[in-house]
């Protein structure tokens, strides 16, 4: 029942997994490489969070007396989640033995998951910046989250499921098809994909004001091997979400079923994509300004109302 | 023959508003005006006069239709255009020597009035469904400065209220008129046929019947904004008391009546169409609640013109109820309502107007004894009243009652509401007009002589018609509701 | 059921339309609600004149260049011009909360779509949804003039309510007769310089174009 070609994708998927893990943080040293040029500046190269990432695992680890287990564990699962999120989502091939697993709706329980651990780690050590940060993650997750689910909707509407496999499937490899539902929901997926990756206009990663940071406030008690962790982690997270925006708006080029000729086209378009991705993500930023924690709602809000837009427009156009 | 007496109808009011737009600031405008308006009155008795004996016809290669029942508006709409104009002279020349208005103000209002009329007229006689829209459109936007007129924060409340409802709704009748488009031209092709009416009256009963029940929603609406009907009249009684009593009186006697027959055309339409009554009972709807609110309403005021404004709404949703009823008697009897209405309202406005710059106020408590200043107001105003409440002999008593009885034949269940909102209404406004004309005075001698001839000439008119209808004119009403049911 | 490539295009300028609506629902800025306005209006150009290609109407080209000359170039113009010479360019309009609306908003969407669902069967084509689209914008828009209480943001939504009707008849029925295309965009012309000598007469008598402060005739105190 093993025939080589089930061998190869599984060979393809071992290669896939470890591939994605080394690769995210490149994704990230581009996009502050990207912003670096946008601000005249020379930027690090996107080698440095290998550095940094290098740095910190050097280093001892220092915890809050008070900590608790799950203080401890909390990188790893967060880590571990984002690893599985990141490895499953088909990005160069749908014909993977994980991919049957990429259901959109478990992503968001996996996303959510490690959400709720790092914003129990948080808490658990009783600072007030960790506390603060946790409440404030909650609530931008609490408005990203449905404005996500109804993007993913949008595009499982039109594929009938909710398999990314299929919905790369439909969208990549049919009749090209112009959906005006779509248009929609990739701009609310921009505008979750900026809230939930910690990003301008909803945070800075790049701060630490502590009137305005979120991820950053709940992190701050992590050092060294913890905190590489849960910086990897941030990165492969970013490389998670710009893969689902690829799978479900720029698909062309992922191969389909028993197509592994089209391999290397694939993964050249793939890292063509990430590296669009990454510059205009920086862009993005560079022309936005932070907003006020109370605006973030509105920011969100406004991402759901397109995500339900699109959605409504899926059913009436049918497109 | 048509031809030319129709460009001349509507060619005379656009000529007269832009010599007057000209010439407006002379002292001679008014006369002008009146002139201008009086040409247009003659012209049409001459179009009606051929049309009652010819029967309905297209001019302008079918671009206006006229047939019985739209001639008849259009020799009321000259005749009120007419008489209002006669009475603004002397009105406006007070409202001038008090100090409330300007000549450039007067200049405006002139030029306004004539193209004002042009409007009403284009979209009477108009068969093309759209040009019906623009033409409504454009009449509001010749009026909205002239109820800002004086230029006090009242009034401009006023005309800004009246400018963003009207335009609300006659937005919505455009999307009705799109709608019914939609549904013509799957009959009729694509191409300048498919809005005219005289084509879509002869396919009205291929039209899509789901799309031409929408369509009516929105047209009804829309218009119904324009007409008064409750609940979109805001703007009606802030209009017609802040503006300058001519307008409001044409606003009134005439505005009203125009996009009343806008509904009525599109009601043909849907209900050969639908075949069922609904257009007809939703007419009968907003009908029966303008008449029961604006009867509620009614009690409540306590500016003169408001008053009366909300006695307008009463009787719009009346004739709106009986339009609705759809028999042939119910539409005779709404026709000649309509008349009755237009006539009684404006010679009211008129003898209004006069009281208000007798006394200096339109805060009804102090309006007192204008019997002693000046009996001919005073008359007026009493009869005028009277007239309006539907006192035998007036004509009003007969339309009323035609429809009432129409009503209860037809319809049992309304004509409790109906006869409990007239007792109300009689009750207000009788309640606050004795007093008003009867009783000491406060009110000062007027610089110029009020001119109350077109007060007289009106309520003769509806006491005539209220008394003895000639059998031309019941004929004319008769082929007109036969037309409509 | 597939319709050609050219017509899902119409399709998506449709949505951009509600898109846009619904940003100048949330717009608090006077500046980029005209702006937006303009886009609109560019839009509402382009789709007429696809539309105008793809079913080879030559009167939907005029009605195109007409949209383009009137609502993208002349009355952003104009408006601009009114809000530079009124001395209101940065002024936001504070009361109106924009989650409520924009839920409102959505409701919105959903009765009309609702409401044409009927039609949209009857449609072949390229008219499919489009008039549920069309219907919501106008309806929308009537929230936008209800929660706005600048006159020169009153007046924009009722521009915009235009173009929504506009769209409404080229793009669902093929274009209403040139001659009533054109009376309606001389209604609006005319309609927007009266706005004009409004927003004049108004901050003359109440030094503002609030028109909170224009709430005082109610049926009691009058």
């Amino acid at each position: 029942m093993r025939n080589p070609d089930q061998i190869l994708a599984i060979v393809f998927q071992l290669t896939q997994l470890l591939l994605v893990v080394l690769a995210a943080p490149m994704l990230t040293g581009w996009v502050n490489l990207c912003q670096a040029w946008l601000q005249n500046r020379t930027g690090a190269g996107v080698m440095q969070p290998y550095r940094a990432l290098n740095k910190l695992f050097h280093k001892d680890a220092v915890i809050a007396d008070n900590a608790s287990w799950l203080f401890r564990i909390t990188p790893y699962i967060v880590f571990g989640c984002m690893w599985l999120a990141a490895a499953i989502i088909p990005i160069i091939a749908v014909d993977l033995p994980f991919s049957r697993a990429a259901d959109v709706i478990a992503l968001v329980g996996v996303f959510a998951l490690a959400r709720m651990f790092i914003a129990l780690a948080a808490m658990d050590i009783g600072t007030s910046f960790g506390s603060m940060g946790a409440r404030r993650e909650m609530l931008v997750s609490f408005l990203a989250e449905p404005a996500l689910l109804m993007v993913l909707f949008t595009a499982s509407l039109i594929s009938q499921s909710t398999q990314l496999t299929h919905i790369v499937e439909t969208f990549a490899h049919h009749e090209f098809v112009l959906y005006p539902s779509l248009a929609f929901a990739s701009v609310a997926f921009v505008m979750v994909l900026l809230a939930e990756n910690a990003r301008i206009p909803v945070d800075n990663p790049s701060t630490h004001l502590e009137l305005t940071m979120i991820h950053e406030a709940m992190i701050l008690e992590y050092s060294a091997r913890h905190l590489a962790l849960i910086e990897w982690a941030a990165s492969l997270k970013l490389f998670a979400y710009i893969s689902i925006g690829i799978a479900l708006f720029l698909p062309h080029g992922i191969v389909g079923v028993g197509n592994w000729s089209g391999l290397p086209l694939a993964v050249g378009l793939l890292l063509a994509k990430m590296m669009l991705a990454g510059a205009g993500l920086a862009v993005l930023e560079a022309m936005m300004a932070k907003m006020r924690i109370f605006r973030a709602p509105e920011f969100l809000g406004t991402a759901f109302l397109l995500a339900v837009l699109g959605l409504l427009i899926h059913f009436l156009l049918g497109a | 023959m048509i031809d030319l007496q129709l460009l001349a109808l509507l060619a005379t009011p656009l000529a007269g508003g832009i010599v007057l737009a000209i010439f407006g600031s002379r002292p001679w405008a008014a006369e002008i005006n009146s002139v201008v308006s009086g040409c247009t009155f003659i012209i049409s008795v001459l179009l009606a006069i051929n049309i009652v004996d010819t029967g309905p016809q297209t001019a302008f290669k079918e671009q206006f239709f006229i047939d019985q029942f739209n001639v008849f508006l259009v020799a009321l709409t000259a005749f009120v255009a007419f008489t209002t104009s006669l009475f603004s002279r002397p009105y406006m020349r007070i409202e001038q020597h008090h100090g409330k208005l300007s000549t450039s103000m007067l200049h405006l209002y002139y030029s306004m009035y004539q193209l004002f009329t042009f409007t009403m007229l284009v979209a009477l006689t108009t068969n093309n469904m759209g040009i019906i829209w623009v033409a409504m459109e454009a009449a509001t936007l010749t009026t909205v400065l002239l109820v800002s007129l004086y230029r006090t924060p009242a009034s401009l409340e006023a005309a800004w209220k009246y400018f963003i409802l009207c335009g609300v709704g006659i937005a919505l009748a455009l999307f009705g008129t799109i709608l019914l488009y939609f549904a013509a031209e799957r009959v009729l092709g694509n191409g300048g046929g498919a809005l005219l009416w005289t084509h879509l009256n002869e396919v009205k009963g291929e039209l899509e019947p789901t799309v031409l029940k929408l369509a009516f929603v929105f047209l009804l609406v829309g218009y119904g904004t324009k007409i008064g009907l409750v609940p979109l009249h805001s703007w009606l009684p802030d209009a017609h008391a802040e503006g300058p009593t001519p307008v409001s009186a044409v606003l009134s006697g005439l505005l009203l009546n125009v996009a009343l027959c806008a509904v009525m055309r599109s009601k043909v339409l849907v209900d050969g169409s639908l075949e069922n009554h609904f257009a007809g009972n939703l007419m009968m709807g907003f009908g029966l609640l303008s008449v029961a609110v604006a009867a509620l309403f009614l009690s409540r005021q306590k500016d003169i013109k408001r008053m009366f404004a909300y006695s307008s709404i009463e009787h719009m949703g009346l004739i709106t109820f009986a339009f609705g009823m759809g028999s042939k008697v119910a539409t005779f009897a709404a026709l000649l309502h309509m008349t009755m209405h237009s006539l009684t309202k404006s010679a009211i406005f008129f003898a209004v107007g006069h009281a208000v710059q007798k006394t200096g106020t339109q805060q009804m408590e102090h309006i007192r004894g204008l019997m002693q200043v000046s009996p001919t107001v005073g008359w007026g105003l009493m009869l005028g009243t009277l007239a309006i409440l539907g006192m035998p002999p007036f004509g009003v008593f007969s339309s009323e009652f035609l429809i009432i009885t129409t009503a209860m034949h037809d319809y049992p269940w309304t004509t409790p509401i109906l006869l409990i909102a007239l007792g109300i209404a009689f009750a207000a406004i009788f309640g606050r007009v004795q007093p008003m004309v009867f009783g000491q005075t406060t009110a000062q001698p007027l610089p110029h002589s009020p001119a109350l001839l077109p007060v007289f000439i009106h309520l003769l008119l509806v006491l005539v018609l209220g008394l003895y209808m000639p059998p031309f004119l019941a004929d004319w009403y008769r082929q007109a509701a036969a037309l409509l049911s | 059921m597939q319709i050609p490539l050219i017509l899902q295009f119409v399709n998506l300028l449709a949505s951009l339309l509600l898109l846009l609506v619904f940003a100048m629902l949330a717009q608090r800025r006077i500046l980029s609600l005209i702006n937006l306005f303009a886009w609109q209006g560019g839009i509402l150009a382009l789709s007429t004149f696809i539309v105008a290609y793809s079913t080879d109407q030559h009167h939907l080209y005029y009605s195109a260049g007409l949209t383009l000359v009137l609502k993208v170039l002349l009355l952003p113009w104009l408006l601009h011009r009114l809000v530079r010479k009124l001395k209101i360019r940065w002024e936001v309009e504070t009361l109106i909360n924009i989650p409520t609306t924009m839920l409102a908003g959505i409701a919105l969407v959903i009765f009309s779509f609702n409401l044409a669902a009927p039609i949209a069967e009857l449609a072949q084509g390229i008219t499919r949804g489009l008039i549920g689209i069309a219907l919501a914008c106008v309806l929308i828009s009537l929230l936008m003039m209800l929660t706005r209480r600048k006159a020169v943001t009153q007046v924009v939504a009722f521009l915009s309510l235009e173009n929504s009707l506009f769209f409404a008849a080229t793009s669902a029925t093929q274009g209403m007769p040139l001659i009533v295309e054109f009376g309606i965009a001389l209604d609006v012309l005319v309609a927007t310089f009266i706005f004009g000598i409004f927003f004049f007469q108004i901050r003359e008598t109440f030094d503002s174009l609030d028109i909170a402060h224009m709430e005082k005739l109610k049926d009691d105190n009058a």
